[in-house]
Parts: structure tokens; sequence; C-alpha cells
């Protein structure tokens, strides 16, 4: 693929490139405790939460695993699991 | 020439009429920060924006890495820009000036020569932008105050040029360029507009079209990134000819694409030089011809990009060229002689006399110049052509 | 938008570690302040994570010039929009300590003295991150950093931490903020604040390390809610110089929970480094009475 000038690039490309590989342990929704209040996904540093009828699904493609969200879930809603080794080769 | 594009005619001093001519041309920003001998240059154009006559956004920085930083910002919201500096300061906008290039935005800076400390000397010589040769950015060196005038027009139009997109600088020699006075020609501002037409980037910053400037890349893509920098200085040879051209049948004047000759057709003897000398050079050229002395002169006009097919040209039928430097790479020589050298090199060639003068604003006479040229002709004559360059006229008492 | 899906104007896929703060407080600035922004941001952790060439996370224009100029810049591209008439577009930057602190203060100085329409927000991680872990005049009292470390006659950072508040308001412009991404709606408050001024703003954010301050990568919002909660690092608002709003500690928390909860303190608490453990808890006092904290 051709080079910009000035090595400009396009926004968002990011996309592209799967953080989810690098984790080890995954957020597990405990859907009986959500209570859809959106507090994960503000604070979830990869955009990998969103707030769907009231419940909170997780975006497996980016998510790291870093485990913020299970901490600052108030409902107990969020617990991490392993995932056994990294999948990144 | 059109007479009517003149806006005035009258004696007044280099700073002044840059300024001038800069209002004309109504950059969208101009970042500033004061150095001797720019100062008349920026103090002109604040008053030009006090009174209402130059429309930009005229920004006091807090020092010239950030005046040059303004004008990269400018440049990439798609704005035309402008500052100015010498010596340290120009040192100091190395950085910005390197990033200019890689990320291809058009500012201009004229860049009035002064030496470097230590010590501190505010006269001048070309140290300071020969220290940016490295960068990207054009560069033009003027022999006199129209040639400054009018190169500010024309680098304007080259710098923006759809194949170039390169910062540019009007290189001018401190005192005797800035703040002399002469007999200038001012144009009309919508002319003048005109003949730049319009600034038309490919990318800008703009929340409609939302761009990643300045990204981290790896090893696989820099050389071809730094290559099209390379491209696009040298693609700007051609349109610094060709723009020199079409400034001639708009305006009148002329003063060469990337060089001028100045009785070189049969010259035996050619010198090899830039910025004001040129003029001091001349003289000594014209004085020595009604002699019968068959000398030339070859100004350099763009040092960047750099006119080694123009050089090799010229210089293929002469017997002795002598390179006049206004600069030295500590160690390794003055500047421009060791880049004649390295051009030369595989081609049928004079000998080659590199002399290092004017340093820190020491004045060069015509005299002065026929005895560099007659020190040249008789080192050639008995084969002893110093391979190292020479510090003319160099004080041994000091020493 | 439905379901309460958010926008996000920092794409996913970017190479922070897991747990930075400072992606947390990129999307959170990024929420308040919109898509009709012009983010500068100088050489960083966030420049770094964020701009690997055609996979950039920015879905905003967004420009990395240099370390020390990303307040120039801004500044030029603040009076190129205003030239072109444009007065609703924001122009942010968002800076590291490292460029706000060293050594792009003087841009920076510059920027405020002139009062270019930029708000400037600074993520305080307290070193120079992206680097591998180096103190900046940001580092705190005592922290130990690769280039403060604790030795046999070192006891990591000997200097305190520069008071960069009391810098900014020396510039006299409208609005000068600390705040933090354990408070998300005060952050995103204090951004739109800061955009709603029409000249200088300046917003701190202290944005703990998972890597650098040394901890797990879950606890980068507890460890910032206890930077407030220890009174270690105050939220505060001023208004034209003038303190104006201050967040009260409910319940003051020893500054010892703070020290052992990061490998770079964790030796403060330590008999041998007793009178540095004392500084701290004194600067803690000083900034309860200066503020009101309690």
């Amino acid at each position: 693929m051709k080079l910009n000038i000035g090595g400009i690039t396009e926004a968002g490309l990011s996309k592209n490139n799967k953080t989810g590989t690098w984790r080890y342990q995954i957020p597990f929704i405990i859907e009986d405790n959500c209570n859809g209040c959106g507090l994960c996904e503000i604070f979830c540093p990869d955009s990998c939460l969103t707030i769907i009828n009231k419940l909170v699904s997780v975006d497996t493609n980016y998510c790291k695993g870093c485990g913020i969200c299970a901490i600052e879930c108030n409902q107990n809603a969020i617990i991490m699991q392993s995932e056994g080794e990294s999948s990144y080769e | 020439m059109n007479n009517s594009f003149i806006r005035n005619r009258e004696i007044m001093q280099g700073s002044i009429a840059i300024a001038e001519t800069v209002c004309s041309i109504q950059p969208g920003v101009i970042g500033v920060y004061p150095i001797t001998p720019q100062t008349h240059i920026i103090e002109h154009l604040a008053r030009l924006v006090a009174n209402g006559r130059a429309k930009g956004k005229y920004i006091n920085a807090d020092s010239e890495f950030s005046a040059a930083s303004i004008v990269f910002g400018a440049s990439a919201a798609g704005v035309r820009s402008y500052s100015a500096s010498s010596s340290q300061g120009l040192l100091l906008m190395t950085e910005v000036i390197f990033n200019m290039a890689g990320t291809r935005l058009p500012g201009v800076f004229s860049a009035v020569n002064r030496s470097l400390s230590p010590p501190i000397n505010i006269q001048v010589d070309h140290q300071d932008t020969m220290t940016l040769r490295d960068s990207g950015i054009i560069q033009l060196y003027v022999e006199n105050i129209q040639e400054a005038v009018d190169t500010h027009i024309q680098i304007y139009k080259i710098a923006e040029d759809r194949e170039v997109f390169l910062p540019a600088m009007v290189c001018m020699d401190g005192w005797i360029i800035s703040h002399a006075y002469e007999p200038v020609t001012l144009w009309q501002d919508e002319i003048v507009q005109d003949f730049i037409g319009q600034l038309d980037l490919p990318y800008r910053v703009d929340p409609q079209n939302p761009l990643t400037y300045g990204a981290l890349t790896d090893d696989d893509k820099i050389t071809e990134f730094k290559y099209m920098v390379d491209s696009a200085l040298r693609k700007s040879k051609d349109k610094i000819k060709q723009v020199s051209e079409e400034f001639r049948e708009c305006f009148g004047n002329y003063y060469g694409g990337v060089v001028e000759e100045y009785h070189t057709d049969d010259a035996e003897i050619i010198i090899i030089a830039m910025g004001s000398v040129v003029a001091t050079i001349k003289v000594a050229i014209d004085e020595l011809r009604k002699e019968g002395r068959k000398v030339g002169l070859l100004k350099i006009r763009s040092f960047r990009p750099f006119p080694g097919e123009e050089i090799i040209k010229t210089l293929h039928k002469a017997a002795v060229a002598i390179v006049l430097d206004r600069s030295f790479s500590c160690s390794a020589g003055g500047i421009l002689g060791g880049e004649v050298k390295a051009c030369l090199y595989n081609q049928n060639k004079p000998a080659v006399i590199n002399y290092i003068a004017g340093i820190g604003g020491r004045e060069i006479y015509p005299f002065n110049i026929k005895e560099m040229i007659n020190q040249g002709e008789k080192m050639a004559e008995n084969g002893k052509i110093s391979d190292e360059a020479i510090f003319y006229n160099l004080n041994s008492e000091l020493l | 938008m439905k379901n309460n899906v958010k926008e996000n104007f920092l794409a996913p896929g970017h190479n922070a570690c897991p747990g930075c703060g400072v992606s947390i407080a990129v999307r959170l600035i990024l929420r308040a302040s919109g898509n009709n922004v012009v983010i500068v941001s100088p050489t960083g952790c966030l420049e770094t994570f964020t701009s690997p060439y055609n996979m950039s996370a920015w879905k905003v224009p967004w420009v990395h010039p240099l370390f020390e100029n990303a307040s120039a810049v801004a500044s030029g591209i603040e009076a190129a929009l205003k030239y072109k008439g444009n007065n609703d577009t924001h122009v942010i930057v968002i800076g590291g300590d490292g460029a706000t602190f060293d050594i792009g203060i003087g841009s920076l100085s510059g920027m405020l003295e002139r009062n270019h329409d930029i708000l400037y927000i600074c993520y305080d991680n307290e070193a120079y991150m992206n680097t591998g872990i180096q103190r900046s005049s940001a580092t705190p009292l005592g922290a130990s950093t690769t280039t403060t470390p604790i030795g046999s006659i070192s006891y990591g950072e000997a200097l305190p931490k520069k008071d960069m508040l009391s810098l900014a308001l020396a510039h006299n412009i409208e609005y000068v903020a600390s705040a933090t991404i354990a408070y998300p709606r005060d952050l995103m408050h204090k951004v739109k604040r800061g955009l709603s001024v029409k000249g200088a703003a300046y917003l701190h954010v202290l944005i703990p390390c998972t890597l650098g301050w040394g901890f797990e990568p879950d606890q980068t919002i507890e460890l910032s809610r206890l930077s407030v909660q220890t009174g270690i690092f105050p939220l505060v608002e001023y208004e034209n110089s003038e303190l104006h709003n201050v967040r009260k500690i409910k319940e003051l928390r020893p500054v010892d929970d703070y020290l052992k909860s990061q490998n770079r303190f964790a030796h403060l608490l330590k008999e041998e480094y007793a009178q540095t453990r004392k500084l701290l808890v004194e600067n803690v006092r000083k900034n309860i009475n200066k503020y009101g904290l309690e």
C-alpha cells in the first residue's frame, strides 16, 4: 500500500489491531446482578464494554483482561475468569 | 513587464521592502520572535498589522522554537504562514524545520544570515542557514534587496506546488540586505496573490475529515518516507526554474533559476559563490574582463535543492574553479566547496580551490576577489592545489 | 444514541498497557468534548500507544509534532482556524507530565500568556513513563524511578513535585482545575468548563500508572480514588485565579494506604525512611489546610 505524504494516516484504523490476543483472563458477566448502570463501560480503557438493554456485553476482540471492570462494578456482576495461556503467538 | 503591476518604487530599507512584500502575500498566520538582524522585518509587519493592512494573525511567540511551531500548526490547518529568524534562532527552529519538511508543510521563512555564537556576533555569514541543509527545506540565496523581494513571492509558489509541499527559506545576508537602502519596486497585492495562487494542501487538520499526523513508523517504511522528502526536494528544482521563468514573464525580473551564469561561456577561471558577495564578485569580474582576463562567476541561487547538474555543466570547460564559502564544517572545509567537489568527482573537472572568507561579517572587497582569482590561477599553474579549504587572509598575529 | 451505546472517539485496538489510566482519561475527555475538535499531543505514552502508522486510534483530527512544542503548534492551529472564521472547533492539547512540566514548559507558558482559545490537559503519571519510568519534575518526593532509584544513599526522588497549578495560575487565565479518573463525571464536567472558556484553560489530571507506579492493572481506578481520599491529590477549581470549588474528603484515608499500594513508594514504610514518609504526611496536612479539604 502506497505511503501517504508526510506520514499522515487515516483515523481510527486501530480497530484492525485485535488486542484481545493479549489477555489471559476475561470478564464473565453474572447477568442476574447486572443492572446496566454503565460504570464499567466508563472505566474500560479499551472501549470493550457496551450496555445493551440494561446489560453489559464484552467485545472480546479487544479486551486485554485488565480486570478494572470487575473491581469497579458495584453490583458484583463481573468476575475475571482465567483463559489459560495467552493466545498471542 | 506591465508597469501597472507596480505598487510603489522608492529607495527603502531591505527589511521594510520584505515586510511589505510578505504583507502583499497576506499570510494567514505570522509567528515572530525577535533576533538581530531580522527584527526590522517583524517590526514593520507589526505596524502593518496594527493599521489593518496585514490581515493575518500576528503572534508574538515565546521563542523561535514556538514561532516555527506556530508556522507548523497553521500550515497543517491549511493556512499560509510565515516567520523570520537568524543565527541562534534558526538553530532553535531546526527541530521544527526537519519536522515540517517531513510532514510536507509549506511554510516560508525569511532567514537573515548571521554568524553563530560563540563568540556572539551579529554580522553576516552563512553558518546559520547552512546548518539546516539536511532538513529538506528549500533554500534560495539572494544577492540584493529586489531579488529578496521577488524571491519571497516566487518561493511561496514553489513551496506550495502540488509536487513539492516543502517548507522554504529565503536566505539573505544580514545588514547588507536587511538594513541597506536601495531603490526597490514593490508589486500590487492582487497581482502577487494571483501569481502565487491558492494554497491547496492534500491533507489538512479538519474535524470533517479526521487524520492523524506524526505516526510512529517502523524501519520497514522509514527509508521510503524519507526518500519521498528527498524526491520532493529534487523535484522542486524544476519548479524553481519554472516559477523563475513565469515571474520573468509576469513581472519582468529574472535572477536565474537555480544558478546564474555571469561571463562563464569562455571563462578559464570561474568563481562560485552565494549571497550578497555575488554583487561584489560581479564588479571584480567586470574589471578583470576589461583587462582581458577570462574569468566568470557561477552564482548559486538555490543551495537546496543542490544544483549539481548545473555546476557540472558550467564548470566542465573551465580550468580552475574557486569556491567562496561563508561557512565551514569543522575539520571538513567549506560547505559549498565540499559539495561542489563531490558533484564534480566523477566528471571532467577543473581544479577546485576552496576559500573560506567573510566569516562574522569580515568584508570582502573586489580586490580580495581578484587576489583569490590570482592565487588560484598560480596554484593551478604550479600544480599545487590545496586539498584543504583555505581560510582567506587568516590573521596569524591573533593565533 | 440508542441503548446507551456511547460514542468512543478513541477507537479500541490501541497499544496501551492493560489497565492504562491514560486511555480511560482520553476516552472521557473526548466524550465530554465531542468530535468537533483538534487534538495536539506531544511525544509520550499517549502518542506512542495511539498512533502506529496505519493503526491510529484517534477518530478525531490529531497532530503529534515534537516533544516540546505541542502548545505552540496548537497556538498556530488555533490562529489558523480563527483566521478561517472557524470559532466552533475546539483545540485541545493532551500532553504528559514530562512534556508539560519540563521540556514543553516554555511553549506552554507562551500559549497561556497569549491566552489562546485552547484547553491544555496534562495527563500526569508522574514520570517519563513512555521511555521507561524516568523521573520528571512531576515525580513526587520519595518515589522510586529508574533515574531516582533507591540505593544505599538514596531514598528515591529527593525533590518535591513541581506545583503546576500555581504556574498555570500565574498566567491569569480564566480556568485552572485538577481532576482524576476515579471521578469521571467530575473530569468530564471540568473538560466542558475548560472548553467553554474563550481563552486559555488548564486542566491537570492525575493518572495512576500500573507499570510505572507498580500495582496490579485492575487497581488503576482505586489508586486514583485513594490519591484524592488521602489528600495527596486535591480536586480543585479556580475561576479567574480565585479558588472556586474544592472536593471535600468525606473520610480521610491514611497516607500509608496509598504508599503501600504502590511498589514505587513501598520502601517508605520502612523505618529507615521515616523522615521522608513524614514529609509526605506533612504535605497532605498542608493541602488540607490550603484547600479546606476536610
